[in-house]
């Protein structure tokens, strides 16, 4: 039996799972899936920044498409860290494309015009 | 050129509530101080808002952008790079004086106001810390701008007082930018955090979080060379012998919000002394009528889904106001009982007094399950179980208006644990 705090949402469940992927405590069925991946195989959503050229936002905001391995996040963050991107820049413009292979592009979370 | 409403601030409170109060045919202005609109919302670049209003999650920025996109979409005035100074209040509405970069000094007319200001964060003079004053001692909200709007890490080596979320956020924010961070002391015997906060931030990354425990020395010359921690007992007093030293360049302050009311200093607006924001009724009405409030500047939230939700309340009620379709009559008390913190309303007002009243609090102490209970005078009018309670998560209790008794006696809302 390994207890967990469900992350998917705000109100953080108190989550139980035995050996057999049993899981209790769930308010939705979302519980249960983030609990399964949780002690298989866990992923996080990456947010972070990147160099942007453009006086007045020297930074642009991005997300991963979805959640990547946790093991791979400090190399995402150091892949990042050479890019530099140029204005205008459109909400979920895919800044890179499917990083390592694992299927996960980092889109901007914001405008920024030209 | 005279407006029903002027809003002051252009973050998620401010734009919600001219968005709904433009909705409902009044003449809005928004001021907003800051260069741009979206307020905070623009350096939290974490993600987890839009849960409940939009059913998605989404990081800040994203947030903000559909707001400012339907605000842009309504045509609603508002002007960038103006701050208000002073509100007067005048025989027919108010007239505000604010500065503007590129107008000079404005002097705006209006006949209600919606103060959506948002909060600002406790210094280290506010929590008294001892020691050294050398750099490197910051709020934990101003190194996450310099980080995330400016490109700033503001140190390598990295300690944070105060579990909040702004503390946890950038507790993992410095971390992935590979800032050492040597840990977390949090005062209370638990964490302020939201809990997915302390699971994704600290634990994801195995930064130590040391409950019940201050820092007590602060040591550097020019820069911040070490910070020293001590457990605390029950009355906040350091324990001696229970000292931890960390060679730090960076602390980190998450010691709380608390909401900016300065435009209300030249006004007689009764405050709150647990929220720090104005005391309102259901319709975020303060105690001038034609003023309301919504959002971080009446009480800090933690979730900005809650914020908007709010927000659009005040605008509709603001617009109501306008409209002269609500007048002030009696206002019955809602008393914080027993375990409640506060309570959001403060008053219910019987003038108006149309359908469901959304009530916001926050309960003392953590608790694995209880019972919220409003009562009018002996009588129990609402009832609701809730379970895994904690002081930093909002919670809400919708209140019918049918199961008033009467429209003289004050209510009171108590929180009722259950032992297991």
């Amino acid at each position: 039996m390994k207890k967990l705090i469900c992350i998917v949402c705000p109100i953080g469940c108190h989550l139980e799972i035995d050996a057999q992927h049993n899981v209790t405590g769930n308010r939705c069925k979302r519980g249960i899936g983030y609990a399964i991946e949780e002690v298989t195989r866990p992923t996080r959503m990456v947010t972070t920044t990147v160099r942007l050229l453009s006086q007045e936002h020297p930074r642009l905001s991005v997300k991963t498409s979805k959640p990547l391995p946790k093991e791979a996040i400090f190399r995402l963050m150091a892949a990042l860290e050479s890019l530099t991107v140029n204005p205008p820049v459109y909400m979920h413009q895919v800044i890179m494309r499917d990083f390592e292979g694992l299927g996960v592009d980092i889109i901007a979370t914001r405008t920024i015009p030209g | 050129m005279k407006t029903d409403l002027l809003v002051i601030g252009g973050g998620a409170a401010g734009i919600a509530a001219a968005l709904e109060a433009s909705a409902q045919g009044l003449e809005v202005l928004l001021l907003e101080r800051d260069t741009q609109l979206g307020g905070i919302l623009n350096q939290c670049i974490h993600n987890g808002f839009g849960l409940h209003v939009f059913k998605e999650e989404l990081t800040g920025p994203e947030y903000a952008e559909r707001f400012i996109h339907m605000f842009h979409d309504k045509d609603i005035a508002y002007k960038l790079n103006t701050t208000v100074l002073d509100i007067r209040k005048e025989d027919a509405g108010f007239v505000v004086s604010a500065s503007s970069l590129q107008e000079g000094w404005l002097e705006l007319e209006c006949r209600a106001i919606m103060l959506a200001s948002g909060c600002y964060e406790r210094t280290r003079g506010q929590i008294q810390l001892p020691g050294d004053r050398p750099k490197g001692v910051m709020p934990a909200g101003s190194a996450q701008r310099y980080l995330n709007m400016d490109g700033y890490l503001v140190g390598k080596d990295v300690f944070i007082l105060g579990s909040g979320d702004i503390g946890l956020i950038m507790a993992r924010r410095m971390k992935l930018e590979g800032a050492n961070v040597h840990g977390v002391a949090e005062i209370m015997p638990h964490s302020n955090g939201l809990t997915r906060n302390i699971v994704q931030c600290l634990h994801d990354y195995d930064i130590p979080l040391f409950l019940s425990h201050t820092v007590t020395d602060i040591r550097g010359k020019d820069r911040l060379e070490g910070v020293t921690i001590q457990q605390v007992d029950e009355n906040w007093k350091p324990i001696s012998g229970t000292d931890k030293h960390f060679s730090v360049d960076t602390l980190l302050l998450s010691v709380g919000l608390v909401p900016d009311t300065m435009v209300f200093e030249s006004l007689d607006i009764a405050m709150h002394p647990v929220t720090k924001g104005a005391v309102v009724d259901q319709h975020y009405q303060t105690s001038i009528p034609g003023i309301f409030a919504c959002g971080n500047a009446l009480h800090v939230h933690d979730l900005v889904d809650y914020v908007t939700e709010e927000s659009r309340r005040a605008g509709r009620a603001a617009a109501r106001y306008v409209k002269g379709l609500s007048v002030r009559q009696k206002r019955l008390a809602l008393n914080s009982g027993a375990n409640i913190h506060y309570t959001l309303p403060q008053y219910i007002d019987t003038a108006d007094f149309n359908g469901v009243i959304s009530c916001m609090f926050r309960v003392t102490k953590k608790a694995e399950q209880g019972e919220f209970v409003i009562r009018q005078g002996d009588r129990i009018i609402q009832r609701k179980k809730a379970r895994f309670l904690a002081p930093a998560e909002m919670e809400q209790l919708d209140l019918d208006q049918t199961m008033l008794s009467d429209h003289e006696t004050p209510l009171t809302l108590d929180f009722e644990v259950i032992r297991p």
